[in-house]
């Protein structure tokens, strides 16, 4: 069938390679494309990063003095510190929360999926919103403390949004009232996945409920509490618009993050060689996350292959 | 177990529940309030109050009156460089993402595997180790501050998702189908109409809804690539704040925050199960 075109009288045979042309295109032209961008960008931006770039990309060599001038600065150091524990407090109070309402919904109670609904629709909102809600809900002049203190409370104080030691703390409660619906989703799917059979077993040896979840339940939910953890320690690490609606980075540089140290170091001061050397920086903090958990996968998988 | 010595244990369950889901909703609750008060109301106490009487009048300054950076024409014309910037990139994207998905499962050719684990790197790979590249790309094709060029970066970048979900999604199809219809002398345009396309629906909602909600809250790309009137909704609602940081006028952003949000809130609410199997499909990367 398919040389029935070919046999055709006065139409001269077309090469399979230009017959298959149109194929050829459509599959490698958006592939190449995506590929391309990823690898060529990337070498780029490493490339600048040893260069003395600053208002334009230059040619050049001056070695690490980018990435030594970026990790001496101060802006830089907070946003380090900032990332190190904003990333841990949010990852497991956000793990923790998503644990516990995935323990209460899994609970069989009436209005499971409204409840589920509810805890989820956050994450359809840009952190834009979230940002931009939760620093007026925390704004002590307008927030939580002014109704309080309009009830009668007039001492309640809930000023961390102006308080430097404090203010990354309301990043952390915005970024969990955003995504701990995501970690709750991923346990409820872990834990109605749990073999019934094992749990009636349990049941039958007389195990109560609490000693049902911490010895069988629990424990069987660990490599979904891995994944929950990477993917949201990628998100801490590349946080940008959450802060620069809630707190843009204040009071002073309280609430920095290396996302933030990026786009100032790039599009506001125009060194283009120390931003590109902190972006670096930033992929280096990611790769000290998934490099391992690539690991942990794959010895995971060959150990599922073997069993 | 609806067992009488539980009952105690579950009121206490159903107390937590309800409390915290109280605590997830009241940011919405309170800005929904705050978008139907004056902005003198709200200077009078606190943002978090019950409207004396209902004024829709913010909505109106929100979505055509109020002014940002000398130019008031409310949110409106955001919003709609928001839906230029998001439509044609949802549908480019996922299309693309469809067609690649379904050259590296079924139709397989020499290089898919390594190109494949190429592209599905993007979803790792940092944003801020493009920035510089493509603002040099846009300033070269003559693209930047454009809404064409946002298109263009969301369709690329967005490739690494889509492809990951539909060949994720089309592995599990039998290949003794695929090759059954070659036999035929269907070709690859073919198989991929007649018979990957029928079978792509669920997948294609949970690609469309995924990729439609994080276009369309994307904030990065679109400040730092665009700049006044071509600023999508999200860069426009961050330049609102600071444009009237000395007089906030709260009744008026709240009421263009819920504008904002509406899109993407209403695609939650109708395609809730899609949008969770996005979220988890996602993870399983």
């Amino acid at each position: 069938m398919s040389n029935a075109a070919t046999m055709r009288p006065g139409r001269p045979a077309l090469p399979e390679w230009v017959r298959r042309l149109p194929e050829y295109l459509t599959i490698w032209v958006p592939l190449l494309l995506s590929a391309a961008h990823l690898v060529s960008f990337s070498l780029w931006t490493i490339w600048i990063s040893f260069t003395p770039s600053t208002l334009v990309p230059v040619a050049g060599w001056v070695g690490l003095r980018n990435y030594t001038a970026v990790t001496a600065s101060r802006n830089w150091q907070i946003a380090f510190d900032n990332l190190l524990l904003f990333g841990s407090a949010f990852v497991l109070l956000s793990a923790a929360t998503g644990l516990i309402l995935a323990i209460l919904l899994d609970q069989r109670i009436r209005g499971e999926n409204v409840l589920r609904s509810i805890f989820l629709y956050p994450l359809a909102v840009s952190f834009v919103v979230t940002g931009t809600v939760w620093s007026w809900l925390l704004n002590p002049g307008l927030g939580i403390q002014k109704l309080v203190h309009d009830l009668g409370w007039t001492s309640f104080k809930f000023d961390w949004l102006i308080d430097r030691d404090m203010a990354i703390w309301t990043i952390v409660i915005a970024a969990i009232w955003q995504s701990c619906g995501f970690a709750m989703a991923l346990f409820l799917a872990g834990l109605r996945s749990v073999d019934p059979d094992i749990i009636k077993a349990a049941q039958i040896d007389g195990a109560g409920p609490v000693r049902t979840y911490r010895r069988i339940i629990l424990p069987s939910l660990w490599p979904i509490t891995v994944t929950v953890v990477v993917i949201q320690l990628q998100f801490a690490i590349s946080t940008f618009d959450l802060v620069r609606a809630l707190t843009n980075g204040g009071p002073g540089i309280a609430t920095q993050l290396p996302a933030l140290v990026v786009y100032d170091l790039m599009f506001q001061r125009s060194l283009l060689g120390r931003g590109a050397a902190a972006a670096v920086l930033m992929l280096l903090i990611l790769l000290a996350v998934l490099l391992p958990y690539a690991a942990w996968r794959y010895i995971q998988r060959r150990r599922g292959a073997h069993a | 177990m609806p067992d009488r010595s539980f009952a105690p244990t579950r009121i206490l369950i159903y107390l937590a529940v309800f409390l915290i889901a109280a605590a997830w909703l009241a940011p919405l609750v309170v800005v929904v309030l705050n978008s139907l008060r004056t902005n003198e109301e709200i200077a009078q106490g606190s943002m978090i109050g019950w409207p004396q009487h209902l004024s829709w009048s913010n909505y109106a300054a929100a979505w055509s009156g109020f002014c940002v950076a000398e130019t008031c024409a409310g949110i409106r014309p955001y919003m709609l460089n928001s839906a230029l910037v998001t439509i044609p990139a949802t549908i480019f994207s996922t299309l693309l993402g469809a067609i690649a998905g379904y050259a590296v499962s079924l139709w397989r050719f020499r290089g898919d595997n390594w190109i494949y684990g190429i592209v599905t790197l993007g979803l790792f790979l940092p944003q801020q180790m493009r920035l510089l590249p493509w603002t040099i790309v846009l300033r070269d094709i003559g693209l930047i501050n454009t809404l064409t060029g946002l298109v263009l970066i969301h369709t690329i970048q967005g490739l690494s998702f889509t492809t990951l979900f539909c060949r994720n999604y089309y592995v599990a199809i039998p290949h003794e189908l695929i090759r059954a219809a070659r036999i035929d002398g269907a070709g690859f345009f073919r198989i991929f109409w007649r018979i990957i396309l029928p079978l792509s629906g669920p997948i294609l909602i949970v690609t469309v809804i995924w990729q439609f909600t994080h276009i369309w809250n994307e904030f990065l790309y679109g400040v730092t690539f665009t700049t006044g009137q071509q600023q999508p909704v999200t860069a426009a609602l961050i330049a609102l704040s600071a444009a009237v940081a000395d007089i906030p006028q709260h009744g008026v952003q709240s009421a263009a925050v819920i504008i904002a949000a509406l899109p993407t809130l209403l695609i939650y609410l109708l395609g809730g199960k899609y949008f969770v199997r996005g979220l988890t499909a996602g993870a399983v990367k």
